[in-house]
């Protein structure tokens, strides 16, 4: 059912696709059709397929390394007070220069290669994973930690057990929403790294293809991301959703009922 | 099926502890919450503190629990050693870790403090609480009652000499409280406990000693011993009952004492 519906949606866009083309009679190097972009796709095939492997790889590379670095910093920061002070300006910081910006400067420094398009996505995963993550990190249940201290008290390395066994896991919904936008952002950081300066990559192929004029080919290339980009993205999402299955069974609310006994009414 | 209470308890009687409160003053936020307050925990007893909702008797609990700093006075236990380590506390939420499963939740404490699993005795706890076919369940599977159930067995599985409980049966219905509230007694007999709640019945129930607390700053303001064993038929008790919810401000107060208490009106 759902199937059909994604099916469903992709056809009628495919059909509006083509009714703009036949009817505003747009010639091929403005939007070509998408039969005309179909055969690119399979005419370039390998083409595609070389320059996709490589976006592939800075995506994932990206993301894991992204998505680590993350997970570090907002594990010291929740476990080292004094960390917060250093650390969250620079979280901060990270963000307020757009990555757009220094684009440039990290193809000067890493190079056309992989390198820094790596690096790119890297900086755009790390700040949603961070402060999400460290948010739920922060928003442990209240109840679990005062019991927790009354189980714990005068123990060594309480504060660390603390953190494995209740804090971490009661901020994984947390860190699985940072690592959703993550993925969903992942391209961004690949793709303006190729535009700046790159050899390979589909962003590389897309700007070559659009100053030759042959528009098929980039909107094969466009397809090929998008789809990469909702694979990440669903390969994420599934994974995180089985790792933390016990989140949708708490998410029923509570129907415990509160009722008192009537005065003397107790047999 | 009831496992022999050497199971449930390595707390000797002669172990139980009583429990001194002197001159104690609690500020929150700037407002004391009660002052000169003085209550005395005898061994091996259960001690019920009865007030109106928000009237401090929770932060009282919490205080013996180590979880609020004490402003002023002194807390001391008989037999001269300090209180920390030696208290579990039960709060009336379960408190139960979602993603764990019951007995992996009974086991939390030793978790925490990083040592050993006694496996055999989480299971004749378990049986203690009569919840062992969901041993393996999740605390979303489980009903209102049966979470509290395996809290309790949390709560044995600590094994301390002081037990401190906030309305720990208020969210659940009031059948289930009833059974819970027997479970209770017989399951914590020997050792010292506290029982805050704003329940006449509860507290006629449970306790062998009855304190009400009223007023801003909150005092004292009245206390009952009960003789009869318990789990107690509160039918007998219905002017006790009368006299406590006038104690409260609720109801009118009773013309004559109640027959088998002793109570005595603090100044």
């Amino acid at each position: 059912m759902k199937f059909a519906r994604a099916l469903a949606t992709a056809a009628g866009l495919l059909l509006l696709w083509q009714a703009t083309v036949t009817l505003a009679d747009l010639p091929p190097y403005i939007l070509p059709t998408p039969l005309a972009v179909l055969g690119a796709w399979i005419g370039r095939a390998d083409t595609i397929a070389s320059h996709a492997l490589v976006t592939a790889v800075e995506m994932i590379l990206g993301f894991g390394l992204g998505a680590a670095l993350g997970i570090a910093s907002a594990l010291a920061v929740a476990s080292f007070r004094p960390m917060r002070r250093w650390l969250m300006p620079l979280l901060v910081v990270s963000q307020a220069i757009p990555v757009f910006a220094i684009a440039p400067l990290l193809v000067l420094w890493f190079g056309y290669g992989i390198a820094s398009k790596v690096a790119m996505a890297t900086l755009i995963i790390f700040f949603p994973v961070a402060a999400n993550f460290l948010d739920g990190l922060r928003r442990t249940e209240p109840g679990w930690l005062d019991l927790a201290h009354t189980m714990t008290v005068g123990r060594r390395g309480a504060a660390f057990r603390i953190l494995w066994h209740i804090r971490v896991p009661a901020a994984l919904p947390a860190l699985a929403s940072g690592l959703r936008v993550a993925a969903a952002v992942a391209p961004i950081g690949a793709i303006v790294g190729e535009w700046v300066g790159s050899s390979a990559g589909l962003g590389f192929l897309m700007l070559h293809a659009n100053a030759r004029l042959q528009i098929d080919l980039m909107f094969a290339a466009l397809l090929t991301l998008a789809l990469f980009a909702l694979l990440l993205y669903f390969v994420v999402d599934r994974s995180l959703t089985a790792l933390i299955a016990w989140q949708r069974e708490t998410l029923p609310s509570d129907t415990a009922t509160v009722s008192l006994p009537a005065p003397g009414g107790v047999r | 099926m009831a496992p022999g209470p050497s199971v449930i308890s390595s707390i000797a009687k002669s172990a139980a502890v009583a429990i001194d409160v002197v001159d104690a003053r609690v500020v929150y936020e700037g407002t004391p919450l009660f002052e000169r307050l003085s209550v005395r925990l005898d061994a091996g007893t259960t001690t019920c503190l009865l007030g109106p909702s928000g009237v401090g008797k929770s932060s009282l609990l919490r205080l013996l629990a180590g979880l609020v700093p004490l402003d002023h006075g002194r807390i001391s236990a008989a037999d001269g050693a300090p209180l920390a380590g030696r208290v579990a506390f039960m709060d009336q939420r379960d408190l139960l870790l979602p993603w764990l499963t019951a007995q992996a939740n009974v086991a939390l404490g030793a978790r925490l403090r990083g040592e050993p699993i006694d496996r055999v005795r989480i299971a004749s706890l378990l049986a203690a609480v009569g919840v062992t076919p969901r041993a393996e369940a999740r605390p979303a599977a489980l009903s209102g009652g049966e979470r509290q159930r395996v809290a309790l067995a949390r709560t044995l599985m600590e094994d301390k000499p002081i037990i401190l409980m906030d309305e720990p049966f208020s969210a659940v219905d009031a059948l289930t409280r009833l059974k819970l509230q027997d479970l209770a007694a017989e399951l914590f007999a020997g050792r010292t406990v506290l029982v805050v709640t704003h329940d006449p019945l509860e507290a006629i129930r449970m306790g062998h000693r009855i304190l009400v607390m009223t007023g801003v700053p909150a005092r004292i303001s009245a206390s009952f011993r009960l003789a009869d064993p318990m789990p107690r038929d509160v039918t007998a008790f219905a002017d006790l009952h009368r006299e406590l919810l006038a104690e409260l401000g609720a109801g009118a107060r009773p013309s004559a004492p109640a027959p088998a208490v002793h109570g005595a009106r603090a100044s």
